[in-house]
């Protein structure tokens, strides 16, 4: 399974990084959020998957007897997750403004806006 | 000693609540300052010449090895000594010359700044502690030579002055770290007892080239001598205090502290007197030409400041006494010149040599200074100058014998350069008859004659009592520079000897030069037909081709389409990361360490990339923002699967927000317009994939590095123990790394904010309209 | 939106929504939850109900502004960070209560740092959500 996460990993990055190249702002953000997704299946892939076994400890235990999923990982992922809500939701604002204020989804009319769009 | 550096520091902060003070008539009582200072280190004049020596220490940043050492000897006290003396000359004499100015209080706000830091620097026993002041002492200098900051010219000598000493600077702490890496500490007299580490070191040809480096570039030294005549743009005291008697001696100062522990090997005399030759006769030459007072000044500055590296060079006891003794001569003699000229700019409007003539009459004590202190400059019988050349020649002539011919003859045609150059300085403005135009000048404050006269009148004073001076002053200096214990006598009367001879010549010769040779206009335009080969010129063109390039690349590599910086960041990342893997030789599959694959899990993987690919084939947005959250809910299977509850619930809540949103904004904008042509997509499809195989790769080569569980293991242990949490990623989000969620909630706070104003700012704009 | 069974079911889904967020917050600490997936399903909770009803009527149901929750829920959790410094302890040690409550469990500092996360949360997300809403509705 390691392998076929492997893969998917290249996959998602190849994707945002082709996406991030268009020309488009909303291609750009979708390609924003598969490279934080690929990036997310990267940092769980290193942390040595393991299957039904989440890092929480017994009702009667007080510390794990059993081999456990790496909690680190998870932890970064949740606060990636989150932030990149955060990201997201800025970028798309930013996105809608610059849309209202330019009538254009086009990167490349953004370099030189007029006077009084600014 | 502490105290002293700090005292101008703290005037020069007072200054600027209390600038106002200035203008008014009580403005001169700031020059109290330096004279307090300089009755401080009067007293200290007879400790130090019977041989004790003070320190001072405080700890400051002890883990870098950066103290307050503060060391005051010989050589200290004598830099000191023209620090406070001549800068009280100065203040009293900036405060008449400057009057009325409107930034007179920003003024002396950076001579405070500079004496304290060239205080600082001279008595600075740590190398670090040394650089700080001496950068401090540059910087002081870029403010005043830019004084006049409406002046383009005066900007642009600034900046000039400020790259050289400071490409300078960089260079002394280079040699500094170096020095203090292999010595093993930055406290100078500490180095002293490390010298033979240091010279035996491989690397001491590298030290004492940026050391040197250092010191050339502050000192003006050919072939970075030409920033010094564009520092003249300065206001005139300022030229006489830093550009004559003391920031330019910084680099001397240098060499004479470093010598102890860099000099006596041929690297450093040769390398040393090669310099010094050449800016010496160079700048001597050059000074005969101008026609600008300043101008000739700051040629005879620079070939008396090559004159001393040249001594320093030499490094033999006389060649150290020599330069001892040449140092406080021409901080005398140049800082009365200087200041004389400043008289003659501010009361005739004009500094050019082919106009001023005859002023002795309107102005007859700066002539009586001007003459006498161009007598000490030739070095006429009974002048301080005349000691001086004296033991100049006494230096080249003992030096090694098949060489004293050569240097002795460079010595006497410098000096007869400087001759002239000396009187033209203080005799030509003041002789011949006075023109019409110049009828009306008067003399200025006294308080801006008297300390021109003063200065020149002390050349006289210590000419007659040479012995004082050289068992007071410059014997204690010379010992510290050759860091021993010799006594030395200053005789005016040496006999007939060669020295007289030679002396006799220089003074002959020098005034033959001087009534031959007429300044004009013309031969200021020969001379600067020469000047496409002068280092200036060379440098000049460099940095032009410096810029010129960087012009070309900036345009090149920021043409202002995102998608081409992007483009450029992953190719170059591309290649770091292919040499990475490249250098780690090939990849390795443990099979048997891979989790086995099950049907739901590859059915997941099957619809992630369904998803991906329609995300990047859609034209519709609105498809395109969907296979992207089918993406993410597939991603949050893959959670679930491997036992990441807490992620497949974030997950699962932040897509179903995300699409939210998307939908929210997204619906009214028009479908993707196919703006690209095939061989751009073709390309960017290939960076695209081999991005993506690398990283894949590169996840490869990771899953089989032995991984490190301590961590885990670590919070798997402690966290009911400790945080009485049995949840571990929770216990890790608001115990073990509570700070980091803090952080990341403030983070997102600020998007929110963010959100909120960019939205309400654009709706109240369009209240406007 | 007017879909009568949207409403009606939204009617019923809110508050057990909001339980449910309540729930995945204090239970946090022993199950899988916490503060972000409780104050992300409430704010969910909050978004169908706009989707029901309009965001305007949400507003009106949470009577404040959610960006006032911001300053509340950083409060909470600063508050929770620097408690330990007036016993003596460093910044963030977490601090328990002797007894166990029934339902809840072990009450201390880290629970209501979440319950700081959990309102910055909420606060957050709506912000965004309804400010968009809002704005473009105006549009």
């Amino acid at each position: 399974m390691e392998l076929i996460l492997v893969l998917l990993i290249g996959i998602l990055y190849a994707a945002g990084i082709y996406l991030i190249l268009r020309r488009s702002m909303v291609k750009l953000l979708l390609g924003i959020m598969l490279l934080g997704n690929g990036t997310n299946i990267l940092i769980f892939l290193l942390g040595n998957i393991v299957k039904g076994k989440p890092p929480i400890i017994g009702p009667d235990l007080k510390v794990f007897t059993d081999i456990y999923a790496d909690p680190i990982p998870q932890a970064l992922i949740l606060t990636a997750i989150v932030i990149s809500f955060g990201l997201t939701s800025f970028a798309i604002v930013l996105l809608k403004r610059v849309y209202a204020l330019l009538g254009t989804d086009d990167l490349d009319n953004l370099n030189t806006p007029e006077e009084e769009d600014i | 000693m502490l105290f002293t550096v700090l005292s101008g520091l703290i005037t020069s902060s007072l200054i600027v609540p209390f600038g106002r003070f200035l203008k008014t008539k009580w403005g001169f009582i700031l020059a109290f300052l330096p004279i307090l200072l300089f009755l401080y280190y009067i007293k200290l004049v007879i400790p130090i010449s019977q041989g004790s020596y003070f320190v001072q220490s405080t700890t400051w940043v002890p883990s870098l090895g950066i103290n307050l050492d503060f060391k005051l000897d010989g050589l200290s006290l004598l830099f000191t000594l023209l620090i406070t003396g001549i800068g009280a000359c100065i203040f009293f004499y900036a405060n008449a010359y400057l009057k009325g100015h409107k930034y007179i209080d920003r003024f002396f706000g950076y001579l405070c700044l500079f004496m304290s830091a060239m205080l600082g620097l001279v008595l600075s026993d740590n190398m670090l502690l040394l650089f700080i002041f001496w950068e401090l002492t540059s910087i002081s200098s870029f403010f005043l030579i830019g004084f006049n900051n409406d002046n383009a010219d005066s900007r642009k000598s600034a900046m000039t002055a400020l790259s050289i000493t400071g490409l300078g600077g960089f260079f002394l702490l280079a040699g500094f770290i170096l020095m203090g890496n292999i010595a093993g500490t930055y406290n100078i007299t500490e180095l002293m007892g490390k010298v033979a580490l240091i010279q035996q070191h491989p690397l001491f040809p590298l030290i004492f080239g940026l050391v040197a480096l250092g010191a050339i570039t502050k000192s003006a030294q050919f072939p970075f001598h030409f920033w010094l005549p564009g520092a003249m743009k300065a206001p005139t005291p300022v030229s006489a205090y830093l550009h004559s008697a003391t920031m330019v001696k910084a680099g001397i100062y240098l060499l004479a502290r470093f010598s102890p522990i860099l000099g006596g090997n041929p690297i450093w005399t040769y390398s040393l007197m090669i310099i010094g030759g050449i800016t010496m006769l160079y700048a001597a030459f050059h000074s005969l030409f101008r026609t600008d007072l300043k101008g000739v000044l700051a040629y005879s500055t620079i070939s008396a400041l090559g004159i001393l590296v040249f001594l320093l060079g030499l490094g033999s006891k006389e060649a150290v006494i020599a330069a001892s003794v040449f140092i406080l001569v021409h901080a005398l003699y140049k800082a009365a010149l200087f200041l004389i000229t400043g008289i003659i700019d501010h009361e005739t409007g004009t500094r050019d040599l082919t106009v001023l003539r005859g002023l002795r009459k309107v102005l007859a004590p700066v002539a009586i200074a001007g003459f006498l202190a161009a007598l000490s400059s030739a070095g006429i019988p009974l002048t301080f100058g005349f000691i001086g050349k004296d033991l100049i020649y006494d230096a080249t002539l003992q030096s090694d014998s098949q060489l004293f011919f050569y240097l002795t003859a460079a010595a006497v045609l410098t000096n007869i350069f400087l001759v002239s150059a000396g009187f033209m300085a203080g005799i030509k403005p003041f002789a011949g008859k006075l023109p019409e135009q110049f009828a009306h000048v008067h003399l200025p404050y006294k308080s801006m004659w008297i300390p021109p006269l003063l200065l020149a009148v002390l050349g006289v004073i210590f000419g007659c009592i040479p012995g004082l001076i050289g068992d007071w002053i410059a014997g204690p200096t010379a010992n510290s520079i050759l860091a021993q214990q010799e006594v030395f006598h200053l005789k005016i009367w040496h006999g007939f000897n060669l020295i007289l001879l030679l002396s006799a010549i220089t003074i002959v010769v020098g005034t033959l030069v001087f009534i031959s040779n007429k300044p004009s206009v013309k031969k200021l335009a020969w001379i600067a037909t020469f000047d496409k080969i002068s280092p200036e010129h060379i440098i000049k063109v460099c940095v032009q081709e410096i810029v010129l390039f960087s012009a070309f690349f900036t345009n090149k590599m920021h043409n202002g389409y995102l998608r081409s910086y992007l483009l450029k960041i992953i190719l170059f990342a591309e290649l770091l990361i292919g040499y990475q893997l490249y250098l780690g030789g090939p990849l390795h599959i443990k099979w048997e360490t891979l989790s086995p694959v099950s049907f739901y899990e590859v059915t997941t993987v099957c619809i992630l990339i369904g998803a991906i690919v329609l995300t990047i084939r859609t034209s519709s947005r609105l498809t395109a923002v969907v296979a992207t959250s089918v993406v993410g809910y597939a991603i949050c299977l893959i959670f679930v699967f491997y036992s990441a509850p807490d992620l497949a619930m974030t997950q699962f809540t932040i897509d179903t927000l995300t699409v939210v949103l998307f939908v929210l904004v997204l619906f009214k904008l028009p479908s993707f317009l196919n703006l690209a042509n095939r061989r751009t997509i073709i390309r960017d499809a290939v960076v695209a994939i081999i991005f993506g195989s690398m990283l894949s790769m590169v996840a490869l080569r990771v899953l089989h590095e032995p991984t490190t569980t301590n961590i885990s293991k670590f919070y798997g242990d402690y966290a009911y123990v400790l945080a009485k949490g049995k949840n571990v990623v929770n216990v890790l989000l608001v115990d073990f790394r509570g700070f980091d969620t803090m952080f990341e909630i403030v983070v997102l706070s600020i998007a929110a904010l963010g959100v909120y104003s960019l939205l309400k700012l654009r709706l109240k704009s369009s209240d406007k309209e | 939106m007017n879909s009568t069974i949207l409403q009606t079911a939204t009617r019923y889904l809110l508050p057990i929504l909001l339980l449910f967020s309540v729930f995945l917050l204090l239970r946090g600490h022993y199950y899988p939850g916490g503060g972000f997936v409780g104050g992300l399903v409430a704010s969910i909770a909050f978004v169908l109900h706009s989707f029901a009803f309009g965001p305007q009527n949400t507003m009106k149901l949470i009577q404040y502004k959610p960006l006032s929750l911001i300053p509340i829920g950083l409060g909470i959790a600063a508050v929770n960070m620097f408690l330990p410094t007036f016993f003596g302890y460093p910044v963030m040690t977490g601090l328990w209560l002797e007894e166990k409550i029934p339902v809840i469990g072990m009450i201390g500092t880290a629970l209501f740092f979440d319950l700081g996360v959990y309102f910055v949360v909420i606060g957050v997300v709506l912000t965004i959500l309804f400010t968009i809403a809002l704005n473009t509705e105006e549009e």
